[in-house]
């Protein structure tokens, strides 16, 4: 029994689709063109199959889940201070605003209310986190588009307010700082005036984006009028954060939520959307974004409180028995955490909600009918980090 | 505002719905929500619950499931599909692996090697619930900045079947599309209508639901946490007696904070 050629060529498909491995193959309908699993525009291991006729592809699908850890079931079998460990590997670039949901969502629970020092100081980090966060998207997004200058520039002050997290928390990447009732240590001596000399810097730091990058023709060709997203489909698709203020959605968890753990009302800041909706804009959002989150730091800085830092706490903790839910503005968009405690050492059940999972459901809708080059800004441009895909 | 109240009172008599609790403070604008949901599905809401300033939560009918999300989009300008998943309301049968439960359960539970879970145990939380087994979703408003968390109950599609499905929401919200997939392979829910109901996480073939209770995890079962039995002697201390004191010190190292 021989095969057709077109049989061979399905079941080569196949089998590769299967094995996950890299295939280009020519068929009749077209080509269908393999990125990933490794591949520098999925900032990790992210597979995007996309059928293509010519230039422009016809169908798109996502692979995820080559990261996939099972936080959520290995949360069920840890106590509640050992689940901040796990949490901190979500999102690895902010680490630090991944633990703050979850404990807040415990403090609802159990009634305690973290002391003011606390809850500012937990903000700075917080804000921290995220201008760590978004300084490497702006750096990375110049070397996806073809400009690597922006890279060497991002990592180099990146390391600055890593160093600041670092001098508190002792973790450059992962904290681990955030405690039910408050914070695990005070401000080392000094940090306050070093950490305003660090913002100063980013705002240099974004200011030296926005005339390399922003101001450059190649730059505004590239992602002006690419990927655009409507802003009910943005909602239909649960897009958070930049991505969803990038299409008009004026909504900010900081603003907006309910979080009673931080301090955003304390102080002065604004929320920015983009009515365009397309790459251009997500990226314009983010870098306003890192201005204000300096302020923010700024601010805080000059009006932290004194006082504890923890409140009384019992030595072990039990959370009584309930559900919360409770949500942040993270780097990357609203994330939150439904815990279900029966007043165990550990959570009975955590549904994990992270950001980047739902921000890239939307592409098998967006990449229908772009063009190859310009998968990669929206790629880039949606900004995910793996492990908050594949939680 | 008071009209509001007046009807969630008025629907709150007439109800089998648990009332929320009394005693905390009152929540008139969720109260006013859960009246839109009496209102329209009357007694097909089985169950509510308000955490005052931050939550409500409707237990709904699995038949009226997607009317109730599209209810909420339509009445409550809940716009944003914010997540879907379901909770499996079943005591783990592992127990929480902080002893080495491998050594006596599989061996005292009969041939299969799975300890048997006891249904009769099943405790569920807020709005109440009948099956072990609830999916729910959230949706919210993002202008008005208030959401609610829909539940529902999944029986067995027969009796015995150990099988469960319920409609899907990507009709009403595209973004369920993922959460759906993923609450599929990880508890074992199909969704009825779902356009493409592919494994999202998991390798094609893996068998079973991990984030079903009675799933073991297997890393856990392979080395018992945490650190009861894994207390290595240090390299420098190679005899067994110093080994042995080391182990004996009061400050448990483990992060249980140790009893007092």
């Amino acid at each position: 029994m021989t095969l057709t050629e077109r049989q061979q060529r399905a079941y080569i498909d196949s089998q590769a689709a299967d094995m996950r491995v890299n295939v280009e193959l020519e068929t009749d309908e077209g080509m269908t063109l393999n990125m990933g699993p490794q591949h520098p525009a999925t900032h990790g291991t992210l597979r995007v199959i996309a059928k293509l006729d010519g230039e422009q592809v016809v169908w798109a699908d996502i692979a995820p889940g080559y990261m996939h850890r099972g936080y959520e079931k290995l949360c069920e079998v840890r106590t509640y201070p050992q689940v901040t460990t796990l949490i901190n590997r979500i999102d690895w670039l902010g680490s630090f605003a991944n633990e703050v949901p979850f404990i807040l969502a415990a403090e609802q629970l159990m009634d305690i209310e973290a002391p003011p020092r606390a809850r500012y100081i937990r903000t700075i980090l917080f804000e921290m986190a995220r201008i760590a966060n978004i300084v490497l998207f702006l750096g990375d997004l110049g070397v996806q588009l073809g400009a690597v200058t922006p890279a060497f520039y991002a990592f180099r002050d990146r390391e600055h307010v890593l160093d600041q997290i670092e001098s508190v928390t002792g973790g450059r990447f992962h904290p681990n700082f955030d405690r039910i009732g408050g914070l695990k240590d005070d401000l080392p001596k000094g940090w306050i005036a070093d950490t305003k000399a660090v913002m100063e810097r980013m705002r240099m730091f974004c200011d030296e984006v926005e005339d390399l990058l922003f101001g450059n023709e190649i730059f505004e060709a590239r992602t002006r009028g690419v990927g655009v997203i409507p802003a009910d489909v943005a909602l239909s698709y649960g897009l958070t954060g930049a991505n969803a203020r990038a299409s008009g959605i004026d909504w900010d968890l900081r603003r907006d939520g309910r979080v009673a753990g931080l301090a955003h009302d304390d102080v002065d800041w604004r929320v920015w959307t983009h009515p365009d909706g397309d790459s251009f804009a997500r990226c314009w959002v983010r870098l306003q974004e890192t201005r204000e989150a300096t302020k923010i730091v700024d601010q805080l800085c000059d009006k932290l409180p004194g006082g504890s830092i923890m409140a009384k706490v019992p030595r072990i903790i039990k959370v009584p028995a309930g559900e919360a839910y409770v949500e942040t503005e993270n780097p990357l968009g609203a994330m939150g955490y439904y815990v279900v405690s029966k007043g165990d050492l550990g959570p009975f059940r955590v549904k994990i909600r992270s950001a980047s999972f739902s921000n890239v459901s939307v592409l098998p809708w967006l990449l229908r009918g772009v063009y190859v080059p310009d998968i990669i800004t929206i790629l880039a441009s949606l900004y995910f980090i793996l492990g908050d895909i594949d939680r | 505002m008071s009209d509001a109240t007046d009807a969630a009172e008025a629907t709150g008599a007439n109800e089998a719905a648990e009332a929320p609790a009394e005693e905390g403070p009152r929540d008139e604008l969720r109260e006013a929500h859960l009246a839109v949901f009496t209102g329209a599905l009357g007694d097909k809401v089985l169950g509510s619950h308000i955490i005052p300033g931050s939550e409500l939560i409707v237990r709904v009918d699995r038949a009226n499931w997607v009317e109730a999300a599209e209810l909420a989009k339509a009445k409550l300008g809940c716009t944003f599909f914010d997540f879907l998943s379901a909770i499996d309301w079943m005591p783990s049968p592992w127990g929480r692996y902080e002893d080495a439960i491998l050594d006596d359960a599989p061996s005292a539970n009969g041939s299969s090697g799975i300890p048997k879970p006891d249904p009769a145990t099943i405790e569920v939380g807020y709005a109440g619930g009948e099956t072990r087994f609830q999916v729910f979703c959230r949706l919210a408003n993002v202008r008005q900045h208030h959401s609610v968390v829909l539940k529902t109950d999944v029986p067995d599609v027969a009796v015995g079947t150990n099988e469960f499905s319920i409609p899907t929401l990507t009709k009403t919200f595209a973004g369920a599309n993922w959460h759906e997939r993923e609450c599929w392979e990880m508890f074992g829910i199909t969704f009825d209508g779902h356009p493409g109901l592919r494994h999202l996480y998991l390798p094609g073939g893996f068998e079973g639901h991990p984030l079903r209770k009675d799933f073991p995890l297997v890393a856990r079962m392979v080395k018992p946490w945490p650190g009861i039995v894994d207390v290595e002697p240090m390299p420098e201390s190679a005899d067994p007696e110093a080994a042995e004191a080391n182990e004996e010190t009061p400050e448990s190292p483990s992060g249980q904070g140790g009893d007092e």
